[in-house]
């Protein structure tokens, strides 16, 4: 370890940083968590001491070089700090997903291997204990909030608490144990095993070094320019990749202050409160605040909703070129100055945003009416083209550079390749290592020489900036040979705000066919508007009025489709809506709301027949898995639409 | 669920003790020689068929009726007649079949009410909101901010209970009498007109404040298989009179119960 603040260059583990954030800026807030109403402040020094006891107690409890350890729970000071300790004391952490079911859990407990576990509270304590008998090789489960579990007497379940006063113990016999076990790991170490979501089969768990986490989360600040007093919400799950970077590596790096929400549901507010510079969300959550938004909008005054149309529409034709300094006459500057004042501004407060310096979306493509909306505003909106394996970026939107149709330019030490099928490679500092007990899916997807195969289908257009097509192995052929890029299409019908899930056929048929999940919250309000009575998801989901909604969007999905050349084919034929919306429950999303396609193909092929004949409706018997495991089964009778394509509407015409 | 907890909690000695309690509205006999005790720390409930005398039981204990016969033992001292303010102030708190909330006021300022008791500056002081009263009001915020945690109700702390759906209503009224720190909870049908789900939750709040506070907790329940889950002992009316006594596997053996709940005849 390195003595004096040396730059942290040289520091090529989290701990070493975490030392050296302590020594160069130990008063400054490391984390923060709201809890009982008020905003509780780690600072770097007192968060270096919560880590070298929680590893200490680790050591003493038995952990040796190399032990897996899960770790799962909502995003709290107490886990992150977990996950250094734990990398402290020679082991790896391995987050899972909170909202996994105890099935899904026992694949990952098993197949890493874990010997201990750390995880947040009792639910979380409840779902290991339901698989303790089936996972021999856990030994320990540490909990951090001891509520409702004061009477469970079995021996392996200790508190946070009094692992770390064990460890204070310890490190006063065995001074020389934590530094000591901090300097013996560096930089081409594994520091992390994250499970990838798995669209198709078991999860993967893939293996990142330190090296991968630091080199990629430092060219990311340097390129934005974040510094230590940026601030950052760390609300996405501690499981997914994006977060250990944004959250944990990152700010490792540059010293900023990382906020813990108070739970899930309190985000929005929290967002406001805090007030980040720095900020992450997928498309989804850039959607919702979008369509709350104009809910609201709709309720307001007259004088208001005009006030703030016209203003909008200064900012859609002006906001993007003032916002990446391209020349824009006197007037119009003035004007959007104005609306500045008037709507912008306090738009993006209320919204928590007006302190955003940077702010990136990506997972998948979001749509170019919302990316505009944002950035219009005055925003910093950048979509990044990120994966697992290449430890979060690939390419990042650079400033003044932003095309909404592109994932932007190489993100600093990445290097692209487009393979000859059209299949994205990249080399990068960030590449994994490799899966975990996994040779063969490691070679099928790194080679050699390091680039790593994407899957998905892009091209690099004459500016330089990428562009994704599809996941190249989604893309398929229609009967009469023209393309079928799945997700392209979907992507499309998604846009639309009373979408929120389609999954198209097509692939070695005639033509395309799509399953619709309707959007409950965008769709409700419209059926409120419209005096339409409903239940629920299925009632709403099943009427005449919502399908002529529905059929609406994909006729215009059709009309853009009609207009190009290569996807004229892939006009949707027929639809229909699904009586319930997919879920990460049922196995039919994976948890980071990516559709299974061949789970949702198995499982609803009586549907999907239908869609292929002349069928007006068709009946359903689906299992569904409530939160607590239980099944029960919806039965449901479906009507399948016709949508116009733009052949059929020139022969109505005609 | 192989979660279950394996050490026992701590029931003490007797906390209350309702002997020989009647309860007459004119002509109309409500109780009739009601007896039955509860232990301190323990789940005790009341269930009964529709009228059977459950509510009117409850009412009698936090001095809402006042009983024409019998005494009511809370803490070693003997009431026949007790004052609402007075049960309140010995560590009894309620929450109501029909919620009792209001409505206007935000979920953390119903709460708030439930410090009430515990705020001893007159109201000229509080209307100031400065020096003493400040802190006072500091002090008791921290004890709801508590329970706001406790039943995980932070996201609608600053909204209008009226706006609230029923279930979380509900969670507001139980936090309500929580922030009372009471030694015994009386709940009115907690989990009426509530899913499977609300259910579920309010059962695992109410063993949690059980077992995390150490208080003690009479409930009424219709729901028969939610109450044999959760109270230690039940005390079953019927007609106003006490039909059975003891642990929910004796009371599902006793005929009577089973006679009250299928509807036979009486005579």
């Amino acid at each position: 370890m390195t003595d004096n603040a040396s730059s942290p260059q040289d520091l090529d583990t989290l701990p070493k940083l975490l030392d050296h954030n302590a020594r160069v800026r130990g008063a400054k807030m490391a984390i923060r968590e709201k809890d009982f109403g008020i905003w509780q402040s780690w600072t770097w020094s007192q968060m270096a001491d919560h880590v070298r006891a929680l590893a200490c107690g680790l050591k003493d409890m038995g952990l040796n070089e190399g032990d897996k350890v899960v770790v799962c729970g909502d995003n709290r000071p107490n886990l992150y700090s977990a996950m250094t300790a734990i990398q402290a004391a020679g082991g790896i952490p391995v987050p899972v997903y909170q909202d996994s079911v105890a099935e899904e859990m026992q694949y990952i407990y098993e197949h890493a291997e874990a010997r201990f576990a750390i995880v947040e509270n009792q639910e979380q304590v409840d779902k290991v204990l339901e698989i303790k008998d089936n996972t021999p090789k856990l030994e320990q489960v540490i909990f951090g909030d001891p509520r409702g579990l004061r009477n469970y007497a079995q021996t392996f379940i200790q508190s946070y608490a009094s692992v770390q006063e064990r460890g204070r113990a310890f490190d006063q016999s065995n001074q020389s144990f934590y530094g000591d076990s901090v300097a013996s790991k560096s930089g081409a170490d594994t520091s992390i095993m994250l499970y990838t979501s798995g669209t198709t089969g078991r999860p993967k768990g893939v293996m990142l070094s330190y090296d991968n986490m630091i080199i990629t989360g430092r060219n990311c600040s340097e390129l934005e320019g974040l510094g230590d007093d940026d601030s950052i919400l760390a609300y996405l799950p501690m499981a997914w990749i994006g977060d250990n970077i944004f959250s944990h590596a990152q700010s490792y790096v540059t010293g900023y202050c990382v906020n813990c929400p108070e739970n899930s549901d309190t985000v929005l507010e929290d967002l406001r409160e805090i007030g980040p510079s720095y900020f992450f969300a997928p498309p989804r959550i850039f959607e919702n605040i979008l369509t709350t938004v104009m809910i609201r909008m709709e309720d307001a005054a007259k004088i208001k909703q005009r006030m703030f149309h016209y203003f909008m529409d200064v900012a859609k034709r002006v906001g993007l070129d003032i916002l990446d300094g391209k020349p824009v006459s006197f007037g119009d500057r003035l004007l959007y100055k104005i609306g500045d004042i008037l709507v912008y501004a306090p738009l993006k407060n209320v919204l928590g945003l007006s302190n955003v310096s940077v702010a990136y979306t990506g997972g998948v493509a979001i749509g170019p009416d919302i990316f505009i909306f944002y950035r219009s505003l005055g925003l910093n909106l950048k979509q990044i083209y990120a994966s697992t394996e290449a430890a979060v970026f690939i390419t990042i939107q650079r400033n003044g550079e932003v095309n909404p149709e592109t994932s932007g330019k190489p993100a600093l030490g990445v290097e692209l390749n487009i393979a000859d099928d059209g299949e994205v490679l990249f080399r990068s500092p960030g590449v994994f290592q490799a899966y975990f007990k996994d040779d063969e899916a490691t070679k099928e997807t790194k080679t050699d020489d390091g680039w790593v195969h994407t899957g998905d289908a892009g091209f690099i257009d004459s500016d330089g900036d990428l562009r994704i097509i599809d996941r190249s192995k989604d893309v398929g052929k229609l009967n009469d040979q023209s393309m079928f890029a799945p997700n392209f299409i979907e992507n499309k019908m998604k846009f639309f705000p009373h979408i929120r899930e389609a999954v198209t056929f097509g692939d070695g048929k005639d033509y395309v066919a799509a399953f619709i999940n309707i959007d409950i919250e965008s769709v409700g309000n419209w059926a409120e508007r419209q005096h339409l009575a409903y239940s629920g998801y299925t009632d709403l989901a099943g009427q005449d009025t919502v399908y002529d909604l529905i059929q609406d969007c994909i006729e215009q999905v059709n009309a853009d489709l009609a207009a190009d050349d290569n996807l004229k084919g892939s006009q949707i034929r027929r639809f229909l809506i699904l009586h319930k919306e997919l879920d990460a429950d049922d196995g039919e999303l994976t948890r980071t709301r990516k559709v299974r396609r061949n789970v949702v193909v198995e499982r609803y092929d009586d549907l999907i027949e239908a869609l292929y004949s002349d069928k007006s409706h068709c009946e359903i018997d689906a299992v569904v898995t409530f939160e607590d495991g239980r099944k029960d089964t919806i039965r449901a009778d479906l009507q399948i639409r016709d949508a116009k394509t733009a052949d059929t509407a020139r022969a109505a015409a005609e | 669920m192989s979660a279950e907890p394996t050490v026992g909690r701590k029931i003490g000695d007797v906390i209350l003790d309702v002997a020989n309690v009647s309860l007459s509205f004119g002509g109309v006999r409500a109780l009739n020689g009601v007896s039955f005790d509860v232990n301190e720390g323990e789940v005790r409930a009341i269930i009964g068929p529709n009228g059977a005398g459950k509510s009117s039981m409850l009412n009698c204990i936090n001095g809402f009726y006042k009983p024409t016969e019998g005494m009511i033992t809370f803490k070693g001292e003997s009431h026949h007649q007790m004052e609402t303010y007075e049960s309140a102030s010995q560590g009894i708190a309620r929450t109501f079949q029909n919620i009792a909330l209001f409505k206007g006021m935000t979920t953390l300022d119903n709460i708030m009410t439930g410090r009430n008791l515990q705020m001893k500056k007159n109201f000229l002081w509080q209307a100031l909101y400065f020096g003493p009263a400040l802190k006072e009001e500091l002090e008791n915020r921290e004890v709801v901010e508590k329970v706001i945690d406790f039943l995980e109700i932070e996201s609608i702390r600053k909204t209008v209970v009226g706006r609230l759906p029923y279930g979380l209503q509900k969670r507001v009224e139980l936090a309500r009498a929580l922030a009372a720190e009471p030694d015994m909870l009386l709940l009115d049908e907690p989990m009426a007109g509530m899913n499977h789900e609300e259910k579920e939750d309010m059962c695992r709040y109410i063993l949690d404040v059980n077992d995390e506070f150490g208080t003690t907790i009479v409930l009424i329940e219709h729901d028969m298989s939610v109450v044999m889950d959760i109270s230690d002992r039940v005390v079953v009316l019927d007609y106003g009179e006490k039909i059975a006594d003891g642990t929910p596997d004796e009371v599902r053996a006793n005929q009577r119960v089973v006679d009250a709940y299928l509807g036979v005849q009486h005579d």
